[in-house]
């Protein structure tokens, strides 16, 4: 029926600064390039944000911060992950928002596969995004869901 | 757990064999990688449900419906809490559009849902309509039996806006509420859209917006005489946002439950509904048999060409291909 299974994302804002425009920005554009995007708002703890991966099924994460608090809650959210018996090989984690250089090994240390800043493109995040996808599914990654109609 | 299917069921791979096994230990990552077997339409998701549907029809099926704005969200997210407090375990699934330009979907109901996280006992899945015409009712049915069979005491399926996807969706439902609210001209949609006469409970949501009584006084008219006969349509008011109302309409529901239970509605429900299942199931079926049989090769396109340019009708090119 459907020739291919959309992608589905989950969009999430840790932490307590309320500026959503680059969560909304991002969820819109993923949607306009056909995947399916979770959006849960602002203020997320990050047992809000695992679990709703883990519910929504979710094969790609990606969390906007521009509180400078990532060095804490990022973290935390990849260890809420675990917990739930998600590891972040498995999915897509990626970060976007107010993140210094300095920063960024450690965060892809623990799993982020791309930082994307202030001056990304939202078509240089589809691409990233879709690759990942393509290629997972190529590697059959998905094999105990094969077989369809 | 490798109870037996009967004849015509498909094949469950090791790897789906193992996630059915663990939804039903209580699991809940298989429970979430089963649903969306399901959803994706897979031949796995197919053999799953064979395996589950033994566990099913327990869990109060409640259907939440209304136009965009009205609250359905909000209103899942209390009538939840307040089940909770019942000592009743909940699964949600929520509906959304999907863009029949792009085909994406923004999924924006947990947003209304935030304090439903932190409960294990509590599972929201949201889902895109992925637009197909006729099969959404299908999907949602099917993952409400998912979660009822992963033992949730209650399933509530909130739907997009209005419509006749939404009269269908309902179908699914046990209980189904419909949700109106004073501002928008909400009354009109209603009963335009025919969703008077599927509502067993009656929700003016924002009742603290003015109109509320009026509207309240509007539906008490209009149901009396769209109630199909049967049983007396409750209609309550809430401010879902306030909680106010709530343990009202969670009495409602569980009200209405054990009234169809006691009239033996809910038995001819339940007929009414598989009936309708299996009908669906098997005009979807014929309807990609047929389509994919190979002597339409070309000939589809030939007739679609046929009828749009008058030389034949649309009956005739319908019959034709089934006489191929």
């Amino acid at each position: 029926m459907t020739d291919e299974q959309p992608i589905r994302v989950l969009i999430a804002k840790p932490g307590l600064d309320g500026h959503d425009r680059g969560a909304k920005v991002v969820a819109r554009a993923l949607r306009d390039a056909g995947m399916e995007v979770v959006y849960t708002g602002i203020r997320q703890t990050p047992e809000m944000i695992a679990e709703a991966a883990l519910q929504e099924d979710v094969e790609v994460v990606g969390l906007s911060i521009l509180s400078g608090a990532h060095a804490e809650l990022f973290p935390r959210v990849v260890a809420a992950l675990k917990e739930r018996g998600i590891n972040a090989d498995e999915i897509l984690l990626f970060a976007g928002g107010i993140i210094p250089d300095d920063d960024i090994p450690a965060l892809k240390e623990l799993g982020f596969q791309e930082i994307f800043r202030p001056g990304a493109s939202t078509q240089d995040i589809i691409e990233f995004v879709r690759d990942w996808s393509a290629k997972q599914r190529d590697n059959g990654a998905k094999g105990e869901v094969a077989g369809g109609p | 757990m490798t109870a037996a299917t009967g004849n015509g069921a498909e094949a469950l791979s090791d790897g789906a064999a193992d996630l059915v096994e663990r939804l039903l230990a209580g699991d809940r990552r298989a429970l979430a990688r089963v649903i969306s077997l399901v959803e994706n339409r897979t031949g796995d998701g197919r053999a799953a449900l064979g395996q589950l549907y033994q566990h099913t029809g327990k869990a109060h099926i409640v259907g939440i419906t209304g136009g965009s704005g009205a609250g359905k969200s909000t209103l899942a997210n209390a009538l939840a809490l307040e089940l909770r407090k019942r000592d009743r375990t909940i699964g949600i699934v929520a509906v959304d559009p999907t863009s029949p330009f792009t085909h994406g979907a923004i999924l924006g109901d947990r947003i209304r849902m935030q304090e439903l996280a932190k409960d294990p006992q509590i599972f929201v899945r949201s889902m895109a309509t992925r637009g197909e015409i006729g099969g959404l009712a299908a999907m949602t049915s099917d993952v409400a039996s998912v979660l009822d069979a992963a033992g949730k005491d209650v399933v509530i399926i909130e739907t997009v806006g209005a419509g006749q996807d939404e009269v269908e969706i309902a179908s699914a439902a046990e209980t189904t509420i419909v949700v109106l609210t004073p501002a928008g001209g909400d009354d009109v949609q209603a009963m335009k859209a025919g969703i008077m006469e599927i509502a067993d409970v009656l929700v003016v949501n924002k009742a603290d917006l003015p109109g509320a009584d009026s509207l309240k006084a509007l539906l008490l008219a209009a149901t009396t005489s769209a109630s199909r006969g049967r049983l007396e349509t409750p209609i309550l008011t809430t401010v879902a946002t306030k909680r106010e109302g709530i343990t009202e309409l969670t009495d409602a529901i569980d009200e209405h439950r054990q009234r169809i239970e006691r009239s033996g509605e809910r038995e001819s429900l339940r007929l009414e509904r598989a009936r309708r299942q299996i009908l669906a199931l098997l005009r979807q079926r014929l309807l990609e048999e047929a389509l994919r049989a190979p002597s339409l090769d070309g000939s589809l396109e030939e007739l679609v060409r046929g009828v749009a340019e008058r030389r034949l009708d649309p009956y005739t090119a319908a019959a034709r291909l089934i006489a191929d």
